[in-house]
């Protein structure tokens, strides 16, 4: 299909009871390419946003985005209810129903209406919506950071903005007066004048019959009143009573247990399993083959686990079984060096002439940076719970994908994506990894096996052993020093690009650039990892120019300000983190200050770390954070993602690292796969600027930084370069084994 | 058979005695507040607290835990509403996905049980089994630190005398 406006469609109706019912068809831009395909066009998704407002003035923000404890739901919900001028403590929301009934105008307008038919005058406008959602979704991910940025600014605040102005243009009909003088407020439509006074709800099925607004006039931040304020999020309290509803949690009717144990070697099959002393034990239903892996279905999770062990399984052997993360590394070496040599590769940026430039220079910094593949490693590991019956599957889970989900075991069961229902729950941990359905798929192949519903439960180790991993990369450069010290050609070659296209690309004002990359796969299977490329493209970018600040003479700081004359709103958050982090005091002996800036996801960040160091022993002390995310939404909600961000980047650049031998992954559960703890937990400060431009993400842009700047760091404390993750290759010591203690 | 006092009231089970306790209680006595995340007492999302000590119940086989009280996140609310450990959590905005937040709500009542004024070193020993992939130590340590300094009596049901049947 065709491209669509950004205004994308809105439509209104009313529904049984008096309900005014809006929506909004949008569209962001998609990410991961193995989600890509889900989407009907290239660079094309959809989302909607639906305002409903029933007889007894109740505002219920529908959002199609899942809550993996990003605050989403919370923060839309306030963008909705701020445009309508409802009244706070008449909002709620309701998660859209996940699967493509949201897109599928007839279920669509089932789900809002109940069974109740649509009046025939109003169909019109509501098909319009929902059909013009149907013909493009496939898709309804959370991910990209893009809830508020996407969904919130072209859905959420269009569909509160256009239910008000038909609010009011209803309720100045009716009392014969202009609609502009009907003021909106906290759930009321008042008109002074002729001392009228109503509720939104009174006016509802009349506004119903207005022609919805093009393009509504949008309120400016002076005129917000619910967004920028603090909101106590939705799904909190239940998430502290024990109530909260994870996939895990889900028991349905006459369900039983299921362990998985997939091939080590990724992409090796099955060859043979003896399942009989599995299933001899008592409780264990079946052992169920699948083409890569074996499941043991029983009347408990453990018993199914216990039982699984007793399998003996063989793997087919594959190409891959000698591979190992040396080679894998040795292999970007070659091949980096073999299509430089060719000129098979891919061009990614070029500004000026980087060649010609090198070859004048007079001085020359060339530097080699690496990083391994990580494990989301979400707290709720894996599960799904399936039930394969009669040619349909009904499927309980949490995902970040609903309906690729769908679409995925659909076509995995061979059945009509129609016939696979998916409800969503809490998700303990997504970070992208709950965009795969690898889990879903097993749960469902193992259902149709024993014709039961069978609640499927990863092992930490299937978890940690058969992610979708952040991609191992390799990322080399050069740079030319002109005589100030300041770079004037940049040259970076690396492996393998993914999303978003962005992240590779440098804020600094560098004459010649010469950025390009080589293709060189792997059989590691990847996906998006929390900030996806930058996390990776923000090490590397942020260490290189640190060292050439280092090797100008130069303070990083400052360097990195001369060279963001182009880019007042970066300059300004790097200014401010600088300021609130006292960079120019000194900090003191075995201490070291690291500094580092990015802008992902609409958002710009730029963080300073202090580590101390004693006795070789690195401890990470303090992270300051300046934020330029547009205008802050849910500034409590972001300050809490720069916090969670911050700590991901942090656990991944001191421990983490998934090693690959014999073709397997190595590591396992948390002892081998270590994580950042209370003990190891720097103070985290974070401070918001609101200029007003573009809203960005928040869920992601704070963990690209960290990296760098604790490398930057402990290169000014001990005059070590870290340039490979994670840290704790070094002679350091952050060592986490003594933490993990059990309370006696 | 196998007997329990979980949240106070007495229950029985009849599962292999060298099930681990964390399934029996989200399997057996549907209580899903308790977490499952490593099944090696390496992340603390399965803390519970038997006869009043926060003890990891993925690994407790639950033959161990035979007759014990046994106290689930389920169990510290009282009449007057949500313990005060949660509703610090509430005031501080602690959870983001929250999964490990039982863990670490459970964990948390332990430490002020036994030292209503913890130190940052005691917080760290205390907490530092309770793996938050979400990263909200600094608001765990706060929550811990607002319960501590409101001066509430932290009291554990578990503790209390127990009316069987």
């Amino acid at each position: 299909m065709g491209k669509w406006t950004r205004r994308g469609f809105i439509g209104a109706g009313i529904v049984t009871g008096g309900a005014l019912v809006i929506g909004v068809a949008i569209r962001p831009g998609h990410r991961a390419p193995g989600l890509a395909k889900y989407v009907a066009g290239e660079d094309e998704s959809l989302v909607n946003a639906w305002v409903k407002i029933d007889r007894n003035n109740k505002v219920t923000a529908i959002v199609p985005h899942s809550e993996m404890g990003q605050g989403a739901q919370t923060a839309l919900t306030q963008m909705l209810a701020d445009e309508l001028d409802a009244r706070w403590e008449d909002v709620s929301f309701l998660e859209a129903p996940a699967e493509d009934e949201y897109a599928n105008y007839p279920l669509g307008k089932g789900f809002v209406l109940g069974s109740t038919p649509i009046p025939k005058m109003l169909s019109g406008t509501v098909d319009g919506v929902f059909l013009a959602v149907t013909k493009s979704l496939h898709l309804q991910i959370t991910g990209g950071s893009s809830s508020i940025r996407a969904t919130g600014v072209y859905g959420m605040r269009v569909a509160g903005a256009a239910a008000k102005i038909m609010l009011r243009e209803a309720a100045a009909e009716k009392w014969g007066v202009n609609p502009e003088e009907v003021v909106a407020q906290e759930g009321m439509l008042i008109h002074s004048a002729s001392s009228n006074k109503a509720t939104y709800a009174d006016f509802a099925s009349q506004a119903a019959e207005k022609t919805p607004p093009v393009a509504p006039t949008l309120k400016t931040p002076d005129q917000f009143t619910i967004m920028g304020k603090h909101k106590p999020r939705f799904d909190i309290p239940a998430k502290v009573d024990g109530t909260a509803m994870f996939g895990i949690d889900v028991v349905v009717d006459g369900m039983k247990y299921a362990s998985v144990k997939a091939a080590p070697v990724f992409g090796a099959t099955l060859k043979s399993a003896d399942t009989a002393a599995a299933e001899k034990m008592p409780g264990v239903i079946k052992v169920v083959k699948l083409a890569d892996a074996v499941a043991v279905v029983a009347d408990g999770y453990w018993l199914a686990d216990k039982a699984l062990a007793m399998v003996d399984v063989k793997w087919n052997t594959t190409k891959q079984d000698g591979n190992s993360s040396a080679k894998i590394f040795d292999q970007f070496e070659s091949d980096m060096a073999s299509s430089r040599e060719s000129g098979d590769v891919h061009g990614d940026m070029q500004i000026g002439d980087a060649d010609k430039s090198l070859e004048a220079a007079d001085r020359i910094i060339e530097r080699k940076y690496k990083v391994p593949y990580l494990a989301h490693a979400c707290m709720e590991p894996m599960n799904a719970v399936a039930h394969y019956k009669d040619g349909a599957c009904d499927l309980w889970t949490g995902t970040q994908n609903p309906l690729g989900f769908k679409h995925e075991v659909a076509k995995a069961l061979e059945i009509e994506p129609a016939n696979v229902n998916v409800t969503n729950y809490f998700m303990g941990g997504g970070f992208g990894r709950r965009a795969t359905p690898d889990a879903a798929i097993q749960a469902a192949q193992i259902s149709k096996a024993v014709g039961l519903p069978v609640k499927l439960i990863w092992s930490r180790e299937e978890d940690v052993q058969h992610d979708h991993y952040r991609p191992a990369v390799a990322s080399n450069f050069r740079a030319a020093l002109g005589e100030n010290g300041l770079p004037v050609a940049w040259e970076n070659q690396f492996v393998d690009k993914h999303e978003p296209a962005e992240a590779t690309h440098i804020p600094y004002a560098i004459a010649n650039q010469n950025i390009f990359y080589t293709d060189s796969p792997t059989h590691v299977p990847f996906g998006a990892w929390r900030s996806v490329d930058h996390s990776q493209h923000g090490f590397f970018v942020e260490s290189f120019i640190d060292e050439l600040a280092v090797e100008a003479g130069q303070d990083p700081y400052q360097y990195r300000r001369k060279l963001l004359g182009q880019e007042p709103r970066l300059l300004n958050v790097l200014d401010r983190v600088a300021k609130e982090s006292n960079w120019e005091t000194p900090i003191g002996k075995n201490r070291g200050r690291g500094i580092a800036l990015q802008e992902s996801f609409g958002s710009i960040v730029a963080e300073v770390v202090e580590v101390s160091v004693d006795k070789g022993s690195i401890s990470v002390d303090r992270v300051v954070i300046a934020v330029d995310p547009g205008f802050a939404v849910a500034p409590d909600g972001l300050k809490a993602q720069m916090e969670s961000g911050v700590i991901f980047g942090l656990t991944a650049a001191l421990y983490g690292e998934v090693s690959i031998e014999n073709g397997r992954v190595q590591q396992s559960n948390f002892d081998s796969y270590p994580m950042v703890r209370m003990a190891d937990s720097p103070v985290i400060e974070t401070h918001i600027i609101n200029s007003y431009e573009p809203w960005g993400g928040a869920g992601e842009p704070g963990t690209p930084g960290i990296a760098p700047a604790l490398a930057n760091a402990i290169y000014a404390a001990t005059g070590t370069r870290v340039r490979e993750l994670p840290v704790s290759k070094y002679e350091f010591n952050v060592a986490f084994e003594e933490r993990n203690t059990v309370p006696s | 058979m196998l007997q329990l006092i979980v949240n106070g009231e007495a229950r029985e089970v009849d599962v292999d005695p060298e099930t681990p306790l964390l399934w029996v209680i989200r399997e057996n006595l549907n209580l899903s507040g308790t977490k499952f995340g490593c099944g090696a007492a390496q992340c603390g999302a399965c803390t519970v607290h038997i006869n009043g000590i926060p003890m990891r119940s993925c690994v407790t086989p639950v033959i161990a835990v035979n007759g014990a009280e046994i106290t689930t996140i389920e169990g510290i609310a009282n009449d007057d509403g949500m313990h005060p450990v949660q509703q610090a959590w509430i005031a501080e905005q602690v959870p983001q996905c929250g999964y490990c937040q039982s863990g670490q709500i459970m964990s948390a009542v332990a430490l002020l049980e036994n030292s209503p004024n913890p130190t940052d070193d005691e917080i760290d020993k205390a907490m530092t089994g309770n793996i938050c992939r979400c990263g909200m130590y600094s608001r765990i340590r706060s929550a811990i630190k607002r319960v501590a300094d409101s001066g509430v009596q932290i009291f554990d049901p578990a503790s209390q005398e127990v009316q069987n049947g």
